[in-house]
């Protein structure tokens, strides 16, 4: 058989190939040859065949029939065969394979050779691709050698251990012993993978770490010489002596002093110089300063230091490279919540930073903006962020916007500007704000209560423009739906009122319904907006075609709603204008942090949570039919109660406590009721925005010895005027004036005479109570 | 470092290291996207990128990028430096080496690599002493070829 060709041939010949069919052709060829030849067991060729193999591994095609054939060139006595069969093996073998640990005894052999490169050779490969129980089997010799004077071997046996220490850490004390001197050494091959070893060490015990903490002091002292010696040809680079040794010092100093005063003591002298006198000029020192301020900043390190690094970290910020800008960022990042204030002074050129070409960069300045943002600088942040997020990429829409949110909420200045930032956001990035800021927008728009004509008209102009982002138009929908009233009506405080006609609210609502580009979840908003508009416009007949329209919809939750709110119109059209009157004040939900009862112009209204999803306007219509069987005869107004998840007994401290420190409105309170030991006061405020609703809170409490349970307190009122009950604190009133139930009701006009009904259950019998109130301050109802 | 790769503007893989165990497959495919990743930057944008879960350093030397992922804790800087430095090392050993050089020569590339790093460290910070080792190694084996058999 002719001698297999040689590899540089097959290179030039598989280059050759026009196609890449052509290319596989010949691969497949060689490769045919190939395995006749190793079939062969052809000792001389192998070495060349394996080569050429590789170089197809490399080109993408199969070559795991090589495996085998790596070994034998690995036991092999020629040097070339063992080079090769190693390269090999690093390259074909896979740990997970069995095949890999036939090399071990070779590599065995190999560690204790003769020849300091085929020792070489045996070390690299272990420190490469070593399995775990290769580096179980191997791990004496490596420490053997990590022992020896010849400083080639020295270096890779320190490197090798690292591995193994990796792959079995619990070797790690094996290697103990051989570290003592691994620093008195001269060679910086030896001192640079010395340092990785202890390196590798210190990080994965604290026993280690305690131990080598004694160490600091040479290592200061070589660092030292690094900095101090003259120009030493052999390690320079750009002036500077050996950096990748500096590096690595640095960071092994970063670990050891790391919550340790008196190291980081030792170290302060050091790092103060090598953070001065390093030059700048080119990135080899920039590479050195960067590490020394991750140090400074990770260790005890005192005040004026910490302030050095900083100001280093500044100056990289102006510097032309950008990986150089890259990498202040991101320890910038590190640190702004340790030095904020030191950071806030590089603000400007962080928020420069924002307008670079580079992806990375970008990223990094915008998460360092937000973490800057503050009360001070929230206008002048705000405006470049939101610069930013109109031209940024859309993979960093979602986070800024949601980023800005944020910060508006902690720092808005006033509610125009919030309101304003909002709907900046909206307009620019509402397809990308994520599907939690609807619901928490709207929130946010309910409590700006003297923004609402602004808002909505706002967020009306915002529709005609465009109705393609769907957070944008559920929000403004659900503003329409509420405040469209203030829309058209004209008013607006804040800005020029537009002109405004029912019809043309109507009709862009309308549209949203059959746009395309409306989500079912958008279409939901819009046909409930619609339905709210029916209070509030007159062009009611107008709103129950098009509800009615709807339930016949495919789609099943707007049927539904179609459904009931055609029910609403046709046999509950009585209930209608309190079903679908203003929402209160909605309270934040605990996700945002500790549950707050909003303040908003001195009003503390207590409010039920309000579920996330739109808000629920239609009330199961059987509750209403239970009251008003129960109250049926009377020519009385049902009381409509709104069903709202009552609130934990907690909340109800937290309204008296509230309660009980104000005293707005000027009304004084009043005893409704006064009876065998059970006692009903009544507190008032004003609502808001409406004056004339007044806000009564009911306290029950209980003189007697034993509790009333099953409590339940009812009002009806004469057809003059409305009323809204809202749920109660609690079913149970305690004994011996314990605590009490309190409960809030919302009436229009107050007067005179007023019908209560009260039932409960004490000492095991129930009681029922109908009781006329009439003792209304003369403020109550002016 | 967990690996490092090289490969032309074509995309063609010219040398692959990895230090960390990883089946053929998985190599393959995280070669072919980071590539992809890579050779889709703009010239002007900065060595370093955040990709999967690894840090990326990367540098173009003529026709040829220089790819290394580095840990979390690596310093990239110094990676730029430790890159520059094998293009060096390669440089003199070739005499002003070109793409053609590893093409042709990968074999010797990967040798230079392996005396320069070691399970992703580097195990030698003088030039010099690394080339030094090459040479001898060389000559060891010419000395076993005999007749000359390999190339």
């Amino acid at each position: 058989m002719p001698a297999p060709i040689r590899l540089r041939e097959l290179i030039r010949t598989i280059r050759t190939a026009r196609t890449q069919a052509e290319e596989r052709e010949m691969i497949q060829k060689e490769c045919a040859a190939i395995r006749s030849s190793f079939r062969e067991e052809d000792n001389t060729y192998r070495c060349r065949n394996v080569a050429k193999l590789l170089y197809m591994h490399m080109l993408g095609y199969p070559a795991h029939f090589g495996q085998l054939e790596c070994l034998k060139l690995i036991a092999s006595q020629k040097f070339t065969d063992k080079r090769i069969g190693y390269l090999g093996a690093m390259l074909l073998l896979d740990e997970r394979q069995d095949v890999h640990l036939l090399m071990t005894n070779c590599i065995k052999n190999d560690l204790n050779h003769s020849t300091q490169y085929v020792q070489g050779l045996a070390l690299c490969t272990l420190g490469c691709m070593g399995s775990s129980e290769m580096c179980r089997d191997l791990a004496g010799e490596v420490e053997k050698l990590l022992k020896t004077s010849n400083s080639y071997l020295r270096k890779k046996a320190a490197l090798c251990a690292v591995h193994v220490i990796r792959k079995v850490p619990e070797l790690m004390e094996m290697f103990l012993p051989a570290t003592k001197n691994l620093l008195s050494e001269k060679n910086h091959g030896v001192l640079h993978t010395s340092v990785v070893l202890l390196t590798e060490m210190c990080e994965r015990s604290p026993d280690m770490l305690a131990h080598f903490r004694k160490l600091v002091p040479q290592l200061v002292r070589i660092l030292k010489n690094l900095i101090m010696s003259g120009y030493s040809p052999e390690h320079d680079v750009s002036g500077i002596s050996d950096p990748f040794l500096q590096v690595r010092i640095l960071r092994l100093l970063r670990i050891l002093g790391k919550s340790d005063d008196d190291s980081s003591e030792a170290m302060n002298d050091i790092l103060a110089q090598v953070a001065t006198n390093t030059e700048t000029s080119k990135n080899v020192g920039n590479a050195i300063l960067y590490e020394t301020v991750l140090t400074i900043m990770d260790i005890k390190s005192e005040s004026g230091l910490r302030v050095l690094a900083i100001n280093i970290l500044g100056r990289f910020l102006l510097n032309n490279d950008k990986n150089i800008r890259y990498v202040a960022l991101t320890s910038l990042l590190k640190t702004v919540q340790t030095d904020h204030n030191a950071v806030q002074r590089h603000r400007s050129t962080i928020v420069d930073c924002l307008k670079d070409l580079d992806v990375s960069i970008k990223r990094r300045a915008m998460e360092l903006s937000f973490a800057l943002v503050n009360g001070n600088n929230i206008r002048g942040m705000m405006k470049e962020l939101l610069y930013f997020l109109d031209s940024c990429d859309p993979e960093f829409k979602a986070d800024c916007a949601s980023g800005v949110f944020l910060a508006a909420e902690k720092y808005a200045p006033s509610k125009r500007w919030h309101i304003d930032t909002i709907m900046r956001v909206l307009t620019t990035a509402g397809s990308y704000v994520r599907d939690d800021s609807v619901p928490n927008l709207i929130q946010l728009i309910t409590n700006s209560v003297e923004m609402h004509a602004y808002t909505v008209q706002r967020l009306y102009k915002a529709l005609l423009d465009d109705i393609s982002q769907q957070p944008l138009v559920q929000v403004a929908s659900w503003c329409i739906g509420e405040y469209g009233d203030l829309l058209v009506s004209g008013q607006c405080e804040e800005e020029e009122p537009i002109q405004v006609t029912e019809d043309e609210v109507l009709d862009v609502l309308e549209g949203l319904l059959v746009s395309n580009l409306s989500t079912p979840v958008t279409r939901g908003y819009a046909l409930t907006a619609i339905m709210k508009l029916s209070t509030r416009f007159s062009s009611v007949n107008r709103i129950k075609k098009v509800v009615s329209i709807y339930g016949s919809s495919i789609d099943v939750e707007l049927q539904q709603r179609a459904v009931e709110y055609n029910a609403l119109f046709k046999k509950y059209d009585h209930m209608r204008p309190a079903l679908l009157e203003r929402m209160p004040i909605m309270e934040k939900t605990a996700t945002n942090g500790p549950t707050e009862i909003v303040q908003t112009n001195g009003e503390t209204e207590p409010s039920a949570v309000e579920p996330k999803h739109p808000p629920p306007v239609t009330q199961p219509a059987n509750q209403a039919n239970d009251l008003l069987d129960l109250l049926g005869g009377n020519d009385v107004v049902p009381v409509i109660q709104t069903t709202m998840p009552t609130k934990p007994a907690s909340a109800g401290g937290e309204l008296l406590d509230l309660l009980g420190d104000l005293s707005l409105s000027g009304i004084p309170p009043m005893t409704a009721y006064n009876k065998n030991g059970l006692k009903i006061d009544f507190t008032f405020e004003r609502a808001n925005p409406n004056p004339n609703i007044a806000v009564i809170t009911i306290h029950a409490s209980n003189s007697t010895e034993a509790e009333m349970t099953d409590f339940v307190f009812q009002a009806a009122v004469p057809k003059t005027f409305q009323l809204q009950l809202l749920s109660p604190s609690s079913n149970v009133v305690p004994a011996l004036n314990q605590g009490t139930v309190t409960q809030v009701i919302r009436v229009l006009n107050p007067q005179k005479v007023s019908l209560s009904m009260l039932t409960y259950t004490h000492k095991g019998s129930p009681v029922q109570d109908l009781a006329e109130v009439n003792n209304f301050p003369p403020q109550s109802w002016q | 470092m967990q690996f490092m790769l090289l490969f032309s503007r074509q995309g063609k893989l010219r040398l692959q290291k990895w230090y960390v165990p990883l089946s053929d497959k998985e190599r393959k495919k995280i070669s072919r996207d980071l590539v992809q990743t890579i050779l889709a930057r703009k010239p002007k944008m900065c060595s370093f990128l955040e990709w999967r879960d690894l840090k990326i350093v990367y540098k173009r030397y003529a026709s040829l990028y220089f790819c290394c992922a580095v840990e979390d804790q690596d310093n990239e800087l110094i990676t730029l430096e430790i890159i520059h430095r094998y293009v060096e090392l390669l440089d003199k050993y070739f005499g002003s080496v070109c793409e053609l050089d590893i093409i042709f020569n990968f074999e010797k590339a990967y040798f230079i690599l392996d005396e320069f790093l070691l399970g992703g460290e580097a195990q030698e910070t003088s030039k010099k002493n690394v080339l030094k080792a090459i040479e001898q190694a060389d000559l060891l084996q010419e000395v076993s070829q005999t007749p000359k058999i390999f190339t």
